[in-house]
């Protein structure tokens, strides 16, 4: 009775906390007719807003051999249209107080600027100008070309740790294009031409195929006719649906060894490809690894000292399937295979016994706490709402978010472990280790010139 | 009056409570505990979140010479357990409440950060009490960290943006406390002991050297108790020590540390201004025209978008209560960094001789002044702005003025500021990697500072 008693009295708490149109960021939206759609969320803190362009359009839906493109595109829309020239739309914004960028993910392609709000109308009007208007000049992708060879040298070449998990990736999703980098493989960027990135822009950039999202000091009323002359102006053009393949079955455990002389700690960590948008596997990532009272952090860095760092991590928004990861760094003196073996014990204890209900209340307070971290910022929601809603999803996905974690039991977490760690797609680990250098040859060292 | 009142609620709903309207930026108070406890506010309601920075100056100058790295392990100690708790117990206490803490040892402070919910800021700040004025550093715990702090160092013994800025710091500020490793080196990780922990504490939490920054939904009244409860009881003073000012060394020189990768990370450095120079503003706004952080900077467009040697390059003016420097950063393919290096030293020269443009000037000044607010989104950028303009020596009418002292600056000013500021043959170059066709001054073989990698001493 007493156990009853204490589930009912913590439902009826719950049900108090959260009444029953419980939404996070109560956004607002509605759709032009040419098929953009509009999100707005209100945050009247500082006379400022947050303009974001997102486009269902990302890394993942480029054509095979052309990898890079669109990433390459986005670096190009600042290149100039009849109206704003080359150079122009930073410029623009920067007079206005403004700052602006672009962004490029395997789901998407965002644009943002973030201005006083009477600089609303101006960059309304300069990315719908963009989204149809581009002018691209041989030497303009030549020129640039080198600025995104010199980019992926910076992000991926010259730190082994990106290098390694492009290789990862690459396993984890055989057959599926997130196995191919973002920024593209070096020797196809090196051959990206006009032609390509123009028929990636032709084929989808286009009102129906965006998410216009502005937060900040802006309402809903005052927005709306501002979206319709801007944006309502564009023509519909028909784009192609992201028929993506299908990743394959991953019937082969994987081990993937990367040695380089400049990796200083060695890190191993196990990688299941898993289904995107899954609170429970969020809190199952929390319980795992997310904090330092976490169980691994405790087993294998508190208690065992085999460690000096470990966690597990799950990203949750994604078009396809994401990524679960649980990794740990291994302490001078504790080999690889000895922090493997402890990480499968903790594992193995999941399966067998799941979590606790202090585990999971512990947990969901955190989960949801971030969400009132959220609101504290401009852009943060801004990009939250961006995300979700280009890689596929809907806006009551966020907006119930604290709902669905508040509610979630633990059977549905111990479901979560299941579809994890008992997968009929095995998982892929991937190791760092350090690699002794050979003794310096002559001139090895490069001499005084 | 009943006309009258739901106008009043409207304007109230309308204009937030910390922003202060079109005179005013921002909307501080100065509170002063019953300890005598100094700090300030921005009070706002409008999302249940409360943070804080404090500072203490010091920084560097209390860690050891002999063996650096003490106040790097205490800012990663604190949170470790306090008083009746454990690590564990006091780690719990923070996730399970969503508190977070942190702490930075820097180069001229030592540096704190709460962000609690509202309803939990009790637990939040009684935790911070804690862990202020008596932690652990229990022998596992400091273990533990220490561990994890060699494990950081060895990762960026491998990183070539960490080593580059490593180098320049060792080797600018040689023989100055400036020049430390502030997270140490493998050797000090087995030297240091509890007692040194101890021995830094109790020299850099003074009072005397404390300032205080709250924004959030909070009032002042609970501000006030707060402050004495968490730092009332510190000691009154902090230790004193000599801080001898300095200049950066090597200018006209090139000092490579070689690193097999593709390409080659790049600092520029020179003198800057003193923050209370008459001409500060002037160098601010020479600074962003240069390369402060737009497409359209002088040195971005020459080096990124006319000819793509580089991804990005950045100026920056750092000042420090005993060197002011300016920089620029950036990183090349190894054969295009003798061309990158040279275009960024025309930039340099160009803009010391002629100035800027009366357009570039205008521009800059829309932007900076414009773009104020855009850095006061979050409570925490508020109370770490706030908390900087404390470190500066400034008022709380500073915000509200700074605007007006940046559209003061005239085109002379900017001539003379950019011929005095930008001396191209007078800059440190510091490379790491392996860059072609350079003529290189000083080679190094290791980090300034730092042991052996590993790797190499196997």
């Amino acid at each position: 009775m007493q156990q009853l008693f204490r589930v009912f009295f913590t439902c009826f708490l719950c049900l108090a906390a959260l009444p029953a149109e419980a939404k996070t960021f109560n956004a607002e939206t509605f759709t032009l007719e040419n098929g953009l759609q509009v999100v707005v969320i209100e945050n009247h803190r500082a006379p400022v807003v947050t303009h974001m362009v997102w486009y269902k359009f990302g890394a993942a839906d480029e054509k095979q051999g052309e990898s890079g493109v669109a990433h390459f595109l986005e670096h190009l829309l600042f290149k100039g249209t009849t109206k704003v020239p080359d150079g122009q739309f930073s410029t623009t914004v920067k007079k206005m107080g403004g700052v602006d960028n672009a962004f490029t993910s395997h789901d998407y392609t965002a644009y943002y600027q973030n201005v006083p709000r009477a600089s609303l109308p101006k960059v309304m009007e300069m990315e719908a100008d963009r989204m149809n208007n581009l002018v691209l000049r041989e030497e303009q992708i030549a020129s640039e070309r080198e600025v995104i060879i010199e980019e992926r040298r910076q992000r991926i070449d010259n730190t082994p740790q990106a290098k390694f998990q492009e290789q990862l990736m690459s396993a984890l999703f055989v057959n599926h294009p997130y196995s191919t980098p973002i920024i593209g493989w070096l020797h196809e960027m090196k051959e990206l031409t006009r032609d390509e990135v123009l028929s990636y822009y032709n084929t989808w950039y286009a009102p129906n195929n965006a998410i216009l999202v502005v937060s900040g000091d802006v309402t809903t009323a005052e927005l709306k006719p501002l979206a319709e002359k801007y944006y309502g102006a564009l023509a519909v053009r028909e784009v192609p649906r992201r028929d993506r393949p299908r990743p394959a079955p991953i019937v082969a455990e994987h081990q993937i060894i990367m040695q380089d002389p400049r990796i200083g700690q060695p890190v191993t960590m196990k990688n299941y490809r898993v289904r995107h948008g899954s609170e429970a596997m969020e809190v199952l990532a929390q319980i795992l690894g997310g904090t330092s009272t976490s169980r691994l952090y405790r087993s294998l860095v508190i208690e065992q000292k085999i460690a000096v760092e470990a966690g597990a991590d799950y990203d949750a928004i994604a078009m396809d399937d994401t990524t679960f990861a649980v990794y740990a760094n291994p302490a001078p003196g504790s080999n690889i295979q000895q922090v493997q073996a402890a990480i499968d014990k903790e594992i193995r204890t999941l399966i067998d016994k799941g979590v606790t209900l202090e585990e999971l209340n512990g947990a969901k307070n955190r989960l949801e706490a971030s969400f009132t971290y959220y609101r504290d910022s401009l852009q943060g929601p801004a990009t939250l709402f961006g995300r979700v809603l280009a890689s596929g999803m809907n806006i009551d996905w966020v907006e119930n978010r604290v709902e669905r974690i508040h509610k979630l039991t633990i059977d549905d977490i111990n479901d979560a472990i299941d579809a994890v760690f008992q997968s009929s797609d095995l998982p892929v680990t991937g190791v760092m280790l350090p690699q002794i250098k050979p003794p310096p040859g002559k001139g090895d060292k490069g001499e005084k010139k | 009056m009943i006309r009258i009142l739901p106008l009043f609620v409207a304007l109230l709903l309308l204009a937030s409570p910390a922003f202060a309207g079109k005179d005013k930026v921002l909307d501080v108070k100065v509170l002063k505990s019953s300890t005598g406890v100094e700090a300030w506010l921005v009070e706002d309601h409008s999302v249940p979140v409360i943070s804080m920075n404090f500072s203490f100056e010091g920084g560097l100058v209390f860690d050891f010479e002999d063996k650096p790295g003490v106040g790097h392990l205490v800012s990663i100690l604190l949170d470790e357990g306090a008083e009746k708790m454990k690590s564990q117990e006091f780690q719990t206490k923070l996730s399970d409440n969503a508190i977070s803490m942190s702490f930075t040892a820097g180069r001229d402070a030592f540096y704190g950060r709460v962000q609690t919910l509202s309803k939990n800021k009790d637990t939040a700040f009684d935790l911070l009490r804690m862990a202020l004025n008596a932690p652990r550093f229990d022998q596992d715990a400091v273990d533990r960290m220490k561990a994890a702090n060699v494990s950081e160092i060895q990762t960026n013994m491998g990183d070539p943006g960490w080593l580059v800025a490593r180098t320049f710091n060792g080797m600018l500020f040689e023989g100055h406390y400036y020049s430390r490793p502030g997270f140490g080196n493998l050797d000090s990780m087995s030297t240091i002991t509890r007692k040194d922990l101890l021995q830094f504490i109790k020299e850099q939490f003074g009072r005397n050297v404390l300032k205080v920054a709250v924004a959030g939904d909070i009032t002042p009244d609970e501000v006030k108790a707060t402050l004495d409860k968490i730092f009332g009881t510190l000691p009154e003073k902090a230790g004193s020590v000599e801080l001898p000012a300095t200049t950066p060394g090597y200018p006209g020189k090139t000092i490579l540390l070689p690193l097999d990768a593709p390409q080659t990370y790049i600092i520029a450095g020179g003198q800057g201004l003193r923050r209370d120079d008459k001409d500060w503003h002037a160098s601010v706004i020479m600074n962003y025209i240069l390369g402060g952080g737009s497409f359209n900077a002088r040195l971005m467009k020459e080096i990124r978008e006319k000819r793509g040697l580089t991804y990005g390059v950045y100026s920056a003016l750092t000042n420090m209560r005993s060197a002011d420097i300016i920089q620029a950063n950036m990183s090349a393919s190894n054969e295009k960094v003798e061309e990158a290096v040279r275009l960024l030293k025309e930039s340099w020269a160009e803009m010391a001789k002629d100035g800027p443009t009366a357009d570039e000037l205008a521009d800059a000044k829309s932007y900076l002044t414009g773009s104020l607010l855009l850095q006061l989104t979050s409570t925490s950028d508020i109370s770490g702005a706030m908390n900087d303009i404390q470190r500066d020596g400034l008022g709380p009418e500073y915000i509200n003025q700074r605007n007006s002292l940046i559209n003061a600056v005239t085109m002379s000013d900017m001539k003379r500021v950019s011929a005095k500021v930008l001396q191209a043959d007078k800059l440190a170059i510091i490379l790491v990697g392996k860059p072609k066709n350079m003529n290189v001054d000083i080679l190094l073989d290791r980090p300034p500072g730092m042991d052996l990698p590993r790797n190499e001493k196997q």
